[in-house]
């Protein structure tokens, strides 16, 4: 009889807990969608539940996709996407979206090559072994850009991402820019048809291919070229200089590129002579009208936060910040959020 | 003879008088376990109605072109299904040709010769192969078996089996070959559980039978155990089958995610199932989706139709084997 007594007493505690816990309830905004910033969003959502203790931020990262969809039919509070909205997309919407840029990644051109050489490439080369044009490691066209470096005879196997993503989005934007020919025959997408190579799932799926298969070429996040250790390559800009991808090289191509107002933007081939210029930012995505005044009051608060105080986190954690000239017109952009 | 039909008799009258008794909790079981069987079918009938209107725009759009026609282009919104359907049939069918035999001689061994000492580990181990989950060995299967693959058996089969058009071309790694090994792989536990508790089942009967008639142990095993219970290992086959055409994360870890049709092995491809893991996230557009949607639904059409074709197929094997008895 004892120890029951003592179980109901527990449960009796526990009910009441739960009950003052719903009383004094912290007020629940949640979000949807991006898997590229997630790990900056959930460090910026857990720093920020210090700065105000009352509002809790729930993030799933089912994708941009998703993002977009659940943002479209009002089940979230924020969406979140690597890529902007279609105009298709933004006229299913009930208000009028703001896009609000947050951070920026870039791509990299990882290979797998005996003794790793350091590799320099330019939009013909990545063009054309993407189309499946140059096929061989020692191709004239490589081997002119990479003098002194002794490129083997072997087959380049193209490795690509089998999922879609916000990655291959900014990827197949870079080449539809530089290459006519891509743009026609494939174009720009979180997927597309590939005219070569092998898929792999996800950034560590595409990595571990290129790791493992001597001869490959592809694209992976900076990060996850960094993590494991991958070579890649200088890409050659629009100003026809070479460049090592770094977060500072990405941010610098956001403080060059043609950014409209309505922030819905593409970085990738940039101007400016220390643009990288194969990256893309991401986006957190807002009505301008918000339905519940208090939560839009502090979702408003969060994103000025965020913005100021968050950017300051996202180099330790291989995100590129956006530059002060694009950062204050996004602030002003948060001011005119409606609550 | 008397002595017999008043027991029968007895027996009779002692049914008819305990029936009233147990007539409802009789009913209740009869009713709850109907239901039971019944939510089963509504399940599936749900599921498919539920693929159905979420491609309808798509259903539509493509008619019967999506099940023949080989683009999959996300960008110009045209969809095809041909080489995924090929992929997961494809890759299906490597798994059986390898698992089969594997299993059922696994099972064979492990019924009928295995000393004790032998059986408990050797059973445990299968089933832990059993628990291993899908995307670990798909991660195995990246950074293990598709660089040893690559290295040793691949050439191998294309010196010694490069005439026929299966095993020609480049060995970049990740291809059918690679998809249907690991598919096997993932079978392997199942067909062999299932069909160890089936050999197991096997009256003893039947082996001291074919052992009284002179038959050596292969003999015995052959005609008295394998012969007899070869019903109930097609059951186990098409267990088999069912988890190999969907399985998913392993499988689009080293299959290569390529829409293509070729002869060779070594090429990569496609399954349906790991078209919408890949996908399904990312799609933007309506179409696009739908098209996913309908992926879907002829994902769960192939594998109705295929078991539809095994059940035919063992009743076609069992009557004939049946009338050859008789004669």
């Amino acid at each position: 009889m004892e120890p029951l007594k003592c179980c109901r007493k527990i449960l009796t505690i526990g009910l009441l807990a739960g009950v003052s816990a719903t009383a004094s309830a912290q007020m629940m905004i949640n979000g949807a969608g991006a898997t590229f910033p997630y790990p900056i969003y959930s460090k910026w959502f857990d720093e920020y539940a210090k700065v105000d203790p009352s509002v809790r931020f729930n993030y799933q990262s089912i994708g941009s996709g998703g993002g977009q969809k659940q943002i479209l039919s009002q089940t979230v509070d924020f969406g979140a996407s690597d890529g902007p909205m279609s105009d298709d997309n933004l006229a299913k919407a009930p208000g009028k979206i703001f896009h609000i840029p947050t951070v920026a990644g870039a791509n990299v051109v990882a290979y797998n090559l005996p003794g790793n050489p350091s590799l320099k490439l330019d939009a013909d080369t990545i063009a054309g072994t993407f189309l499946g044009k140059i096929n061989k490691w020692n191709d004239p066209k490589i081997t002119a850009l990479n003098p002194g470096v002794k490129l083997p005879d072997q087959e380049i196997i193209v490795v690509h991402r089998s999922d879609g993503s916000g990655t291959t989005y900014i990827w197949t934007d870079y080449l539809s820019k530089i290459s006519p020919e891509w743009k026609t025959k494939v174009g720009t997408n979180t997927s597309v048809n590939w005219p070569t190579g092998i898929g792999g799932k996800g950034n560590e799926g595409v990595s571990g291919q290129i790791k493992q298969t001597p001869g490959a070429l592809g694209y992976v996040e900076l990060i996850y070229a960094i993590q494991n250790k991958m070579p890649y390559a200088e890409v050659k800009n629009s100003a026809g200089k070479f460049i090592k991808p770094s977060l500072e090289s990405i941010t610098t191509a956001m403080a060059t590129a043609q950014i409209p107002d309505d922030f819905r933007f593409s970085i990738t081939n940039a101007a400016g002579s220390d643009s990288y210029p194969i990256c893309g930012a991401t986006w957190l995505l807002v009505y301008e009208q918000q339905k519940d005044p208090a939560k839009g009051k502090k979702l408003v608060e969060f994103l000025k936060w965020a913005l100021t105080k968050g950017e300051n986190m996202a180099k330790d954690l291989k995100y590129a910040p956006l530059p002060d000239s694009v950062r204050d017109r996004v602030l002003k952009r948060v001011d005119e959020i409606k609550t | 003879m008397t002595v017999a039909a008043s027991i029968l008799v007895e027996e009779h009258s002692a049914r008819t008088r305990m029936a009233p008794a147990s007539r409802i909790g009789d009913k209740a079981f009869e009713w709850l376990t109907l239901a039971m069987a019944l939510a089963v079918v509504v399940l599936v009938i749900l599921i498919g109605w539920q693929l159905w209107q979420g491609s309808s725009l798509a259903i539509k759009k493509f008619g019967f072109h999506f099940l023949t026609t080989s683009t999959w282009d996300p960008v110009a919104e045209q969809f095809g299904a041909l080489p995924f359907i090929y992929g997961t049939l494809v890759s299906s069918l490597i798994a059986l040709l390898i698992a089969v035999p594997l299993s059922i001689a696994t099972a064979a061994y492990l019924t009928e010769l295995a000393p004790p000492w032998i059986r408990q580990p050797l059973v445990s181990l299968i089933e832990m192969l059993a628990a291993i989950p899908s995307v670990i060995l798909g991660l195995w299967g990246i950074f293990v078996m598709v660089p040893w693959l690559r290295e040793y058996p691949f050439p191998l089969l294309k010196r010694f089996l490069g005439w026929t058009p299966f095993f020609t071309g480049p060995m970049y790694g990740p291809s059918m070959l690679a998809g249907g090994i690991i598919i096997a792989i993932m079978i392997l536990p199942i067909i062999t559980s299932v069909s160890r508790e089936i050999l197991r089942s096997v009256p003893d009967l039947q082996r001291e039978a074919a052992y009284a008639l002179g038959a050596t142990r292969w003999e015995a095993t052959r005609i008295a155990v394998l012969s007899y219970a070869k019903k109930g290992l097609f059951g186990a086959v098409i267990l088999g089958l069912g988890r190999a055409l969907g399985e998913t994360m392993a499988v689009t870890m080293v299959i290569g995610n390529t829409p293509q049709i070729a002869a060779s092995l070594f090429k990569p491809g496609y399954t349906l199932a790991s078209v919408i893991a890949n996908e399904f996230t990312e799609a933007t557009t309506d179409i696009y989706l739908q098209a996913l949607f309908e992926i879907g639904l002829v994902l769960l059409g192939i594998t109705i139709l295929v078991n539809l074709l095994a059940q035919l197929l063992l009743h076609t094997i069992t009557t004939t084997s049946a009338t050859r008895a008789v004669q």
